[in-house]
């Protein structure tokens, strides 16, 4: 496979020279998000999210399974995503990159590790039967900042998805259909949003956040936040890249818990709004 | 389990001893292993991690070179002995991968790749012990095999994690204080006091996370010193030793020379 074209140096002097303006290719102000569109489709639990033209779409699925023995009060919950070269001409179907590991890993820590779904509230039947959510991220195209819009649509579709209903007499468990009894919502301790911030070689220029394409390629730093709308940080993560201030990253936190609040604001806003125009029908 | 592990008791004695802020015992071992350019075996007390650096040298694949700069190849082993229960991890473990991508971004900025142009640099990180700090080990201890290789860096990486207890925070956390609490990575480059590595990976308010930020970075400074002192003694050793070996005569025995040597 023939390593990705770089940008040119007419590109990159100009994008530098215009960020030294704290101006961006596309009009936005340097610490302005595109904002996230998110469309829901006819099923509970399936996402498409769209941060100009990166898109992803994730999807939830449920199924109940046995547990393992170590674990067996605990639900499951297992992220499936794949870059594959769909998404751009960059990522190969071959060995994972550096970038799909992050992007995997972020996945997971945002997602999984941070206790995002209470996973005992999954339990049926303890040792018994338990659900199994299956979380699978399909990156669709790729203009910059995949790792947020993979985590914003990530999170979307766990807030979006209802689970069957089920009813347990003794060790017997019905799962009730939906048009029966109206599906229930997964139990969630708390909704991590992701951003990213692009810091440039050059220290006059302010660092940009949710990079664009070619921001992310030219950048000499990523800075990663995932937080939620209660002020918790999820994960932090700066690997590499130009050093920081110790105060400049203090800011930016700062910076990233208002921008977690309004996204937040517009997530909820979104779901009821999807809520609002759905007929549930119970007989 | 029967009786809980304390891990802050009333005296303000952490499990295993140490106060808050205490860090762990470092042992810094910096001597020749086969034919590695440089290498270290660091301790940071029951975490134990070899670095070997190879370079820079020739790449093998030479379509991976880059014209301008050297490149960087880390490779990240973990033991199957090094936990408490034994268990073989595959190498494309995406933990492990993405502990070997950190360490590669974390230094490339700090090595002076410039200088060597199409040449790579290869550091091979062998996890032996693991008992909590397992990404704060290796960064130092890449560090300084980087220094006994002789490859020009701009500064130091110094790394330490935190945590915090309640609201107490803590430094350099064992295995068993990592499990329970939420805790964090932070790697400064003590000259500038700049940081180039941030890792939280659990929960955390963000008023804490300032706290433990700002501790890590001070705690960074003080193994500052210590790694730059393992560096000088190994320098001034070497010197020593090159300064024994010039006196010897032209021709002389080369026996003696190469015993000296075994010295470091």
């Amino acid at each position: 496979m023939p390593r990705p074209p770089s940008p040119s140096i007419p590109e990159k002097e100009f994008l530098y020279s215009s960020l030294k303006q704290s101006l961006r290719l596309d009009g936005r102000n340097p610490l302005e998000m595109r904002t996230p569109a998110l469309t829901f489709g006819p099923e509970l639990g399936w996402v498409e999210c769209a941060l100009g033209k990166t898109r992803v779409i994730a999807q939830v699925d449920a199924k109940m399974v046995k547990p393992p023995p170590e674990r067996p009060l605990e639900g499951i919950i297992s992220i499936h995503s794949e870059l594959s070269p769909m998404a751009s001409s960059e990522y190969d179907s071959g060995r994972p990159s550096d970038e799909e590991v992050t992007i995997t890993r972020m996945l997971d820590k945002v997602l999984r590790r941070s206790d995002v779904v209470d996973k005992e509230s999954l339990c049926v039947l303890a040792g018994q039967r338990v659900w199994h959510l299956r979380l699978t991220i399909h990156c669709l195209a790729d203009a910059g900042n995949m790792l947020d819009c993979s985590c914003l649509a990530g999170i979307v579709a766990l807030r979006h998805f209802r689970r069957p209903e089920v009813e347990v007499v003794g060790d017997e468990v019905t799962v009730h259909h939906p048009s029966e009894r109206a599906p229930v919502p997964l139990s969630m301790h708390h909704t991590p949003y992701c951003l990213t911030f692009a810091y440039f070689p050059d220290a006059t220029i302010l660092p940009v956040l949710d990079p664009s394409h070619l921001e992310q390629t030219l950048s000499a730093g990523l800075l990663t936040i995932a937080l939620n709308a209660q002020r918790e940080l999820c994960v932090v993560q700066k690997a590499g890249g130009v050093p920081l201030a110790p105060d400049e990253i203090l800011r930016i936190v700062g910076i990233a818990v208002d921008k977690a609040k309004e996204l937040d604001k517009l997530v909820e806003q979104k779901l009821k709004e999807d809520w609002a125009g759905r007929t549930v029908e119970v007989r | 389990m029967s009786s809980r592990v304390e891990i802050l008791n009333d005296g303000g004695y952490r499990s295993d001893g140490r106060r808050q802020y205490e860090l762990r015992d470092i042992s810094i071992d910096t001597s020749q292993q086969g034919s590695a350019d440089g290498c270290c075996t660091l301790r940071h007390g029951l975490t134990e991690v070899l670095v070997t650096i190879f370079g820079p040298r020739e790449a093998k694949m030479r379509s991976q070179t880059l014209h301008d700069r050297a490149v960087i190849n880390v490779e990240v082993n973990v033991l199957p002995f090094s936990t408490g229960e034994r268990r073989r991890r595959a190498r494309a473990d995406r933990r492990i991968l993405e502990l070997a991508a950190t360490i590669k971004s974390t230094f490339e900025p700090v090595v002076q790749t410039a200088l060597y142009p199409r040449s790579q640099v290869d550091i091979y990180v062998q996890v032996l012990q693991q008992d909590g700090g397992l990404l704060h080990a290796c960064v130092n201890a890449t560090t300084l095999a980087l220094i006994c290789a002789g490859i020009p860096m701009t500064d130091f990486v110094c790394a330490v994690s935190g945590g915090v207890h309640s609201t107490e925070p803590l430094l350099d956390l064992t295995m068993l204080e990592e499990n329970d609490l939420p805790h964090m990575t932070v790697a400064v480059m003590p000259r500038t006091g700049k940081v180039t590595l941030v890792a939280l990976e659990t929960r955390l308010h963000v008023d804490r996370f300032a706290e433990i930020f700002k501790l890590a970075g001070e705690a960074g400074q003080a193994l500052h010193k210590e790694m730059k002192r393992a560096v000088r003694n190994r320098t001034s050793r070497l010197v020593d030793a090159m300064e024994t070996s010039m006196k010897q005569p032209v021709g002389g025995e080369r026996d003696v020379v190469m015993e000296d040597r075994m010295d470091f």
